[in-house]
């Protein structure tokens, strides 16, 4: 008997980087549109699905810079093609008017930040999570966005996929804040048969094409979308719009519109908030930790339990929206919430806010460039359990 | 809900374009090319005997001429008073950010091979802000339509310089001469690798729709520039007069030579114009090129590109997904 012909998901256990998994994680996903410019730390998974592509039915597109690279990625998914750039720092910087484009037009697609030390050209080479304001709040206006973080190359794969399907259920640009750690971190990656990996279709319109309307939203405040070239004759605009999709330039109509783009994610934070929760019950202290930092931090946790210290851990898949619910259940119930993070303290701010200051807080920040000493998270936590 | 535009300018009145009478058939009931426009969408923002009604005319009309489905056209715009076209034309049709039309039309067309798509916006746009994608989209032969509309200055901010600016003219930011070199667009275009290059002004309505014509109908970069009237800003700084007294200096020094060298095309303050089509030649588009480079790299292994997920059938994975 001849053996099966293999599909484009390479179901099957593997040896595999961050990256690579990153880009099997996007296969997996259906998407088979890619805009990218390179860019250390994310380059290879530009590189690993542009020597993909090809076989599998898939369309890489270098383009000229980072600007084009997204704003190619919104055309594509308009297209109909389910659609993603890869980049690092001083690439999502060049990105950011058109994510603003890409909420406002609520595209579909998908950011992968492969995370290096800033500011600036920085460490290019060097790990950080220093652009994790900056994929909540780096474009101008006021919006509401998707993001996740993955501590492994396992989960690099499994989140590349999630990060696909929320973005058509929400219909909103999701950000995948990877790091460089994680990035260039090889371990064994698990692909599951492509029938076993849930992906979500887009929410596709199916009335009447002369009464489609680009912004008429089902309950859930998302409205369904269409694919240019069927006949809708829609149209969309990066202007403040009415539902039909046409500019109108009021307070009135900016209400609606702004309002529906935050509330479509913030009444659906519980529907989209994955987080990972390790002994919290009864636990003094809780560690609080996303991305590598969260593996750094597991070293830490168990040397706290060994001298005996309740330590829980809450480690952020989701991190925008701020799981900000969950920390504030918490921070009735512990003596300190502590965060480690390669950054001065961006997150922390988000956690001390929702903390409420119902329990202790403590940062441990890092500039990035390398991952903390475990020890300086544990000298945190046992501070935070006097 | 009452709709409230902008005006395109704080000397700009909301008219209907007299200009798009031009191919009349209409009756005082119907506009000849609502079937192609937005009339929920009418009046528009432009003044008075701007030039961008009568390119909206000529693209409509070459649309009309030309028999491609139009469920297969899409419009994309950038950011501008010419920008503003892509929400008039009832088409799918885009308006995206300052600059970035061609790579967001890239897009459209690598991932939806079968739409035509064409490019309205402005010379600021395209040229300025959106360069660097015009030099690339030109240099890989992206099959799309790029009209440029040139009105010398960024009308929609109230009449800035532009690369395009002529030496010598006045804007709000050059308030004693422009003295920068200005871009010779069509030479730009052509020695990046366009495929088709003309120009033309406002005033030829037949040549232009012709020309639309086609570019749309041309696989490659097709690129027009039109030359084209802004008489609320350029031409009241520059005290050039009315549009009218525009369309009568472009009937005066307007010289047609086709297939002229592109790089003779400068265009100076007030001085002749050399216009027609420049150049028309076939080489590979960009698709064409990666699927024969990839057909001769990997043999049968190379799996051409999908396309786009279909709608009716989309479970959440592409066809490529189904086992055998
Ligand atoms: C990133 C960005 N920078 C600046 C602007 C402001 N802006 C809007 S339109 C425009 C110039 C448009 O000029 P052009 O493309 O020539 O179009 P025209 O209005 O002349 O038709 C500028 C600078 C903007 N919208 N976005
Ligand atoms: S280009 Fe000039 S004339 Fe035309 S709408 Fe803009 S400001 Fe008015
Ligand atoms: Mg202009």
């Amino acid at each position: 008997m001849s053996k099966p012909k293999r599909g484009p998901v390479l179901t099957g256990a593997h040896y595999l980087d961050g990256d690579h998994a990153c880009a099997e994680g996007a296969i997996a996903a259906g998407c088979r549109f890619i805009a990218g410019y390179p860019i250390t730390p994310s380059t290879e998974v530009a590189e690993r699905l542009a020597e993909r592509f090809p076989k599998i039915g898939g369309t890489f597109i270098q383009m000229e810079d980072e600007l084009a690279s997204i704003a190619a990625v919104l055309g594509a998914a308009w297209g109909g093609a389910r659609a993603m750039t890869v980049t690092s720092g001083p690439g999502f910087s060049l990105m950011m008017e058109n994510i603003g484009l890409g909420v406002m037009t609520e595209t579909p697609c998908v950011v992968v930040n492969v995370q290096r030390g800033g500011p600036s050209t920085g460490l290019p080479t060097l790990t950080g999570q220093q652009d994790m304001m900056q994929a909540r709040w780096g474009s101008h206006g006021d919006y509401e966005i998707i993001a996740l973080s993955p501590s492994s190359p396992q989960e690099c794969f499994d989140l590349t996929v999630t990060c696909f399907n929320l973005s058509e259920k929400y219909r909103v640009p999701v950000m995948f804040m990877m790091d460089e750690c994680v990035g260039h971190m090889t371990e064994k990656v698990v692909i599951p048969e492509a029938d076993t990996i849930d992906v979500w279709p887009r929410r596709w319109y199916r009335g009447p094409k002369d009464k489609y309307q680009p912004y008429l939203p089902d309950k859930d405040g998302v409205p369904p979308m269409v694919r240019a070239g069927d006949d809708h004759r829609f149209h969309i605009t990066g202007l403040t719009h009415d539902e039909r999709g046409y500019p109108i330039i009021t307070a009135e109509c900016q209400h609606l519109c702004v309002s529906r783009l935050v509330d479509k994610i913030r009444n659906n934070a519980d529907d989209l908030m994955i987080v990972k929760e390790e002994q919290v019950k009864g636990a003094d202290v809780v560690v609080v930790a996303y991305g590598i930092s969260a593996r750094v931090a597991t070293k830490a946790i168990t040397d706290a339990r060994k001298q005996g210290i309740k330590v829980g851990f809450l480690r952020l898949i989701t991190v925008w929206p701020f799981p900000e619910k969950r920390i504030r259940e918490l921070a009735g119930d512990v003596k300190c919430l502590v965060m480690p993070e390669l950054n001065m303290g961006q997150m922390y701010r988000e956690m001390e806010r929702a903390a409420g200051g119902k329990c202790k807080t403590l940062l441990v920040p890092h500039c990035g460039g390398w991952v903390h000493d475990p020890n300086d998270i544990l000298k945190a936590i046992l501070e935070g359990a006097k | 809900m009452q709709e409230f535009e902008l005006r395109a300018s704080d000397f700009g009145l909301v008219l209907m374009n007299p200009n798009q009478l031009i191919v009349g058939r209409g009756t005082a009931e119907h506009h000849p090319m609502e079937d192609f426009l937005r009339m929920d969408r009418m009046p528009h923002i432009w003044c008075s005997t701007c030039g961008l009604g009568t390119c909206l005319t000529a693209f409509i009309a070459a649309v009309e001429e030309s028999t491609i489905p139009r469920e297969d056209i899409v419009v994309v715009s950038g950011i501008g008073c010419t920008g503003r076209a892509a929400g008039y034309l009832k088409f799918d049709s885009f308006h995206t950010t300052h600059g970035r039309a061609i790579p967001y039309a890239t897009g459209l067309k690598v991932a939806n091979p079968r739409l035509k798509v064409c490019l309205i916006s402005g010379d600021g746009d395209l040229v300025s802000i959106g360069g660097n994608h015009l030099i690339h989209a030109a240099r890989r032969n992206m099959d799309m339509t790029v009209i440029c509309v040139n009105n010398f200055n960024y009308a929609m901010t109230g009449g800035q310089a532009a690369p395009s600016t002529p030496q010598g003219a006045f804007a709000t930011t050059t308030p004693y001469g422009a003295f920068e070199r200005p871009f010779n667009i069509p030479f730009l275009v052509d020695s990046c690798g366009a495929t088709y290059v003309a120009r033309w002004t406002a005033l030829h309505v037949r040549q232009l729709t012709i020309s639309i014509k086609e570019a749309m109908l041309h696989r490659g970069f097709s690129f027009i520039e039109v030359i084209s009237p802004c008489p609320t800003v350029y031409a009241r700084r520059n005290r050039l007069g009315s549009g009218l007294d525009l369309m009568k200096f472009y009937h005066d020094h307007s010289i047609t030579k086709n297939f002229a060298s592109t790089r003779e095309c400068d265009i100076k303050f007030q001085q002749d114009i050399i216009v027609g089509k420049f150049v028309q030649k076939d080489e590979p588009t960009y698709l064409d090129a990666m699927d024969a480079q990839m057909k001769k790299t990997l043999g049968a292994k190379f799996v051409p590109y999908v396309g786009p997920m279909d709608p009716g059938a989309d479970s959440g994975r592409t066809k490529s997904d189904a086992r055998t």
